[in-house]
């Protein structure tokens, strides 16, 4: 996969994460801590998951999520799932 | 923030939702007299919050046979028994529930909870699958996570974005457990187990099935679920409870596969904790046997389950899509339920409140709990109080 598709999985985290967080979609980065700063809980980033293999028809196991705190390393393990399949 | 404020920051949270401190989670029960009424402070209450779905708590036949082990062979086992043996009890209600679901082995663990974690972390590893419900009870998100399986989860009962997931995992399928639920314990609603065992089937899985609700409570002679459907056979390991129909504690794992004997011998669960007590496990034994041949018992319970879904729906509650023992009033917030929780003990009647995140989907519940000891008197006063109270979660 191409930086190019990393770019297209940041741009959908971001656009659902707004959606999730209530926060205006331009003060998200990949630097934005999904718990500490969007308030994302368990059941919430459980529901983004399930979106998320479906946009890149893709599983992600939820116990590969344990270390996840920033956008950015929700995009990459998505990029990486994805560039393996 | 260090161990102990993270604690703090969970306990003002807490805190902001019930500012009273009221005692929703946990709530101190003084006095039980019977299968249907106990004492909650002052108050003598109607118990809808239990899952003692037959009423057997204080049925003769359990409480001579607890009596009788008790002094026969003393308070505890006081150990596992891969290390200090197995009773005969222990024996013996391994072999009656092989029996009751004509399977050539059974295991009896200590809790349902432990059932649970050590059928699922004795069957997968690291390196392999489980795809499990999304609304799945927590005993099978802490087996699969001390499993250190992949975790995959479907929606809830939507068996097209199971097949989906299926279809994701290619090859590993091979590896792969799915898991399912006959009663699900938060809105009641059944697994749709037929067209699971299709695609159980067509990829070549292994199905556990956990019957904890659905035990003594669907089929004739009290199964589950696979009894309901005529499904037995098709289901390779079924879990279940001795907490809720059985009115004790522990659980069990059935099946055909003689492969479940190795659980034994690698399941931590089973291995490092200490036996039921002989007490349990006789009144347990005793309860198995009520429990099937309690046709009448059931009779009763949907009996119960159907007049209590009826009033609720008519009265206008978001409900399960199934009537069943398990009937929650869906909230459209936190405050809704708790008011309704704490008007309806008011009313001397005790319900279960469940909050997000403990309820599917960031939902609130008022999660009643139907047994076949109510009176059709007592399930009217209760559908009556919840008509009488529609007005404070009107939306």
């Amino acid at each position: 996969m191409s930086q190019t598709d990393y770019d297209q999985i940041v741009q959908l985290l971001c656009d659902r994460l707004a959606d999730l967080s209530k926060t205006p979609e331009e003060s998200i980065s990949p630097e934005t801590n999904l718990i500490t700063q969007l308030s994302i809980d368990s059941i919430k980033l459980l529901g983004l998951i399930m979106e998320i293999e479906d946009a890149f028809d893709i599983s992600i196991p939820i116990n590969a999520l344990t270390d996840i705190q920033t956008v950015h390393e929700l995009a990459e393990l998505v990029h990486k799932i994805k560039s393996a399949s | 923030m260090n161990l102990l404020e993270k604690l703090d920051a969970a306990a003002a949270a807490r805190k902001s939702l019930l500012p009273d401190g009221i005692g929703a989670f946990g709530i101190p029960i003084e006095e039980v007299y019977s299968a249907t009424e106990a004492r909650i402070g002052d108050r003598r209450v109607l118990l809808l919050g239990t899952n003692n779905y037959l009423g057997l708590t204080f049925a003769p036949e359990c409480i001579q046979a607890a009596h009788e082990a008790l002094d026969k062979e003393g308070t505890g086992t006081t150990g596992s028994r891969m290390a200090n043996g197995s009773y005969f009890g222990h024996r013996a209600l391994e072999r009656e529930f092989a029996d009751f679901y004509q399977c050539s082995g059974g295991i009896v663990f200590t809790t349902g909870y432990q059932a649970n974690l050590g059928t699922i972390s004795g069957l997968v590893g690291p390196g392999d699958t489980v795809l499990i419900d999304g609304d799945s009870h927590a005993s099978i998100y802490d087996g699969c996570i001390l499993s250190g399986a992949d975790i995959v989860r479907f929606r809830h009962n939507d068996v097209a974005d199971m097949e989906k997931r299926l279809r994701r995992l290619g090859e590993r399928v091979e590896t792969t457990l799915i898991i399912a639920e006959g009663i699900y314990s938060m809105l009641g609603d059944q697994a749709p187990l037929a067209e699971i065992i299709e695609l159980k089937n067509k990829y070549r899985c292994i199905l556990l099935l956990d019957e904890a609700h659905s035990l003594g409570v669907l089929g004739e002679t009290g199964q589950g679920l696979v009894e309901k459907t005529g499904l037995l056979k098709a289901v390779d390991f079924i879990t279940g409870t001795f907490s809720k129909s059985l009115c004790s504690i522990g659980g069990f794992c059935v099946s055909n596969h003689p492969q479940l004997e190795q659980l034994r011998y690698v399941s931590h669960p089973y291995i490092f904790t200490a036996s039921p007590s002989p007490a349990t496990i006789a009144s347990t034994r005793a309860a198995l046997e009520l429990l099937r041949k309690g046709s009448h018992l059931r009779t009763q319970l949907w009996k119960n389950c159907t007049q209590l879904y009826t009033q609720l729906k008519e009265t206008g509650y978001q409900l399960g899509p199934d009537p069943g023992p398990v009937i929650a009033a869906i909230l459209d917030t936190p405050q809704q339920a708790l008011l309704m929780w704490r008007s309806l003990l008011e009313h001397n009647i005790y319900v279960n409140l469940i909050l997000p995140p403990a309820a599917p989907e960031g939902k609130s519940l008022v999660r009643c709990s139907v047994n076949a000891a109510h009176t059709s008197e007592q399930i009217k006063y209760v559908g009556d109080t919840f008509a009488k109270l529609y007005n404070l979660v009107k939306s």
